[in-house]
């Protein structure tokens, strides 16, 4: 049995040009999820196969890759999804924020503000707003070719009604460049505010449902909220517990079994240098 | 004092190497071999070649054997490597209908030109253990037919065809649609669903069909014809501008016949489901001709409510590698959404204690209620 050998960052070209063609179609209208044929890849679907083929198709061997999850550079899927590119595109990788050219991401936006020099690679789960409203294809495209939104501001409107406010904090959707509203992917809404008039090229791959989309660089993104009820992001009561800083999304750590709670930054390299660990 | 977790690196590596001495098994037993895979255990590598979408026996063995006998593993690992593999463009289409057929059946009527071929099956078999396989018993060869089949087996619904009581194939001169090159999209076309069915997951497929048969879309079913058998591949490479036989595959090819449909101007015909799996694989094949033909509804004018007959839920929703990857993606850590409900639900339970307080407070003080 012949053992094949794998092409830099393991997708071919052919497949590659067709998914920058993606990518362009994206840039080009911002927050428009461009379909593309998403290829199968060695990880499963809906562990960021969609992210993982954006990245593939941008890196050069000259990329310093930085992946994360849930903030973190040593979650397990972050480990697993940088080894991958380490073993077939052999790039250098790192944990600084600041230090990469690419980031690829599950669940946030890093703390430390990104440059124009970087792209920031999501993760998408469902890349469409309107699926949990409409399951159907069909409906959601025609919904966004006519702009008709207005079922999900009645979403929004019915969480005021029931609970007072808007009662949803992650994956919260957002309005690009006045145009399309777009699933900012499973990020928290506290990172809701980092992509607007961002300097950094942001991606979006979702591999299951073969879909892109993107905000280019200094691009306004504006999430969905009311006059009387102004969007607003998560706070936490105390600073975090290791590096002390206010400005944070906090992961909440469970720390004996009578219910003591600790909580500390959920993007481990921001903590790391708050506290002059690196 | 809490410090960040470290070390899912070395983690992960340790796991995969229990991964390695499980799938091991007990070192004092032989391992088994990818030969042993391909020749006994024939049907599971028919079905990972199949809904892993490539006809490789060899592979697809070996992906067995590494995903411990979990198909959709098997079928996941195999999708994988397919992505890998150049393309040199598409085959001409299979000629069925000169298939060297192994078996071929039809329960429309009792006997058809060529014959009912029972070949190699499970059907009228007692399903009792069979406690002899358990040791190295070895059955005695089987009886060859004494002369050679015909090499060019009619088939049932072209005999139906001819009298015109069968509704004719449609018929397209354009490129077929492909998942693997173009995102799936809808409306889709017969070609495309089609080929999302052949992919599809075996399980879904037959619950599917069997859906259909209990009343949720009925389509009135009759096994045409099945067949399986090997048929030659050709393919007309560019340079060349004709057509040669670059191999051969086995396939199973399922063709239902339907219930009729007419119209005061157009006489009533029977209709068509159709099926075609690598290998043998008549449970898909069958359940794909099934759903084939529920999903034709809309295209047959007939009212469209239930599950089989929606295109986007079928096709959406049949592929198990994309299902299985996302059900298990929920093993992924989500700490940071979770976090972000675990805020808000304690805000809205806050919020809840003190309008409680507030209305007892207000009953208190029975003046100030009214």
């Amino acid at each position: 049995m012949n053992v094949p050998a794998y092409n830099f960052a393991y997708l071919n070209e052919q497949t590659k040009r067709m998914i920058r063609r993606a990518i362009l179609k994206a840039i080009a209208v911002p927050g428009y999820q461009a379909p593309f044929a998403s290829r199968e890849m060695p990880m499963p679907y809906g562990w960021g196969t969609g992210g993982v083929q954006v990245t593939a198709s941008v890196l050069t061997p000259e990329d310093t890759l930085k992946v994360i999850d849930q903030g973190a550079d040593d979650t397990t899927n972050a480990v697993s999804i940088r080894k991958f590119f380490v073993r077939t595109a052999g790039v250098a990788t790192t944990g600084k924020t600041e230090e990469a050219s690419v980031i690829q991401t599950r669940h946030r936006i890093p703390e430390t503000p990104l440059t124009e020099d970087q792209i920031l690679v999501f993760q998408v789960p469902i890349p469409e707003p309107l699926r949990f409203l409409e399951p159907r294809e069909t409906e959601t495209r025609t919904m966004h070719a006519l702009e008709e939104y207005g079922v999900m501001h009645v979403k929004l409107y019915e969480d005021i009604a029931q609970y007072g406010e808007i009662a949803t904090t992650y994956a919260y959707p957002a309005r690009v460049a006045e145009r399309y509203v777009f699933d900012p992917s499973p990020i928290p809404k506290f990172d809701n505010p980092k992509l607007d008039d961002c300097p950094a090229l942001q991606l979006f791959g979702a591999g299951r449902e073969k879909r892109i989309y993107a905000v280019p660089p200094y691009t306004s993104v504006r999430s969905l909220d009311f006059e009387d009820h102004p969007f607003e992001v998560q706070r936490w009561d105390q600073p975090c517990a290791l590096c002390g800083t206010r400005e944070s999304f906090l992961d909440e750590i469970v720390m004996d079994d009578r219910g003591t709670r600790m909580f500390v930054c959920s993007d481990t390299d921001f903590c790391a240098r708050n506290r002059g660990e690196r | 004092m809490y410090v960040a977790v470290k070390g899912g690196e070395q983690a992960i590596d340790a796991a995969h190497r229990l991964l390695d001495e499980e799938r091991r098994g007990d070192r004092s037993v032989p391992s088994v071999t990818l030969e042993q895979i391909a020749g006994q255990l024939t049907l599971a590598v028919d079905r990972v070649m199949n809904e892993g979408s490539l006809y490789d026996r060899e592979l697809a063995a070996l992906a067995i054997k590494q995903a411990r006998g979990d198909l959709i593993e098997a079928i996941f690992l195999i999708r994988a490597a397919r992505t890998t593999l150049a393309r040199f463009g598409y085959a001409e289409p299979l000629d069925t209908r000169a298939m060297r057929v192994k078996r071929r059946v039809s329960a429309a009527f009792k006997d058809i030109p060529g014959g009912q071929i029972l070949g190699p099956t499970f059907d009228y078999t007692h399903r009792l253990l069979d406690f002899s396989l358990a040791g190295d018993y070895e059955p005695p060869e089987a009886a060859r037919a004494p002369g050679a089949l015909r090499s060019d087996m009619p088939r049932v619904l072209e005999m139906l065809g001819s009298e015109g009581l069968m509704e004719q194939p449609s018929q397209e001169a354009r490129e077929p649609a492909d998942l693997t090159q173009d995102p799936l999209d809808f409306p889709a076309g017969r070609d495309l669903r089609l080929q999302n069915l052949a992919r599809g997951d075996e399980g879904f497929l037959l619950a599917l069909a069997y859906s259909t048969q209990r009343g949720y879309g009925r389509t009135h079913p009759f096994a045409g014809e099945i067949r399986l058998g090997t048929v030659e591949v050709s393919f007309t490479p560019e340079e060349l501008g004709f057509p040669i036989v670059i191999g051969a595959i086995a396939v199973t090819e399922c063709e239902m016949i339907n219930q009729f449909k007419g119209s005061a101007t157009v006489k009533p015909q029977f209709t068509r489901g159709y099926g075609l799996g690598f290998g043998q694989c008549e449970r898909k094949a069958m359940s794909m001709a099934l759903v084939d033909r529920a999903l034709r509804a809309g295209e047959l004018g007939e009212e469209r409510g239930a599950p089989a007959q929606d295109e986007e839920f079928v096709l959406s929703h049949s592929d198990n590698v994309q299902a299985t990857g996302f059900v298990e993606h929920l093993k992924l850590p989500h700490y940071v959404d979770f976090q972000s409900e675990l805020v808000l639900l304690r805000r809205l339970r806050a919020g809840t204690e003190a309008a409680k307080h507030r209305l007892e407070a207000a009953k208190d003080r029975p003046e100030a209620a009214e």
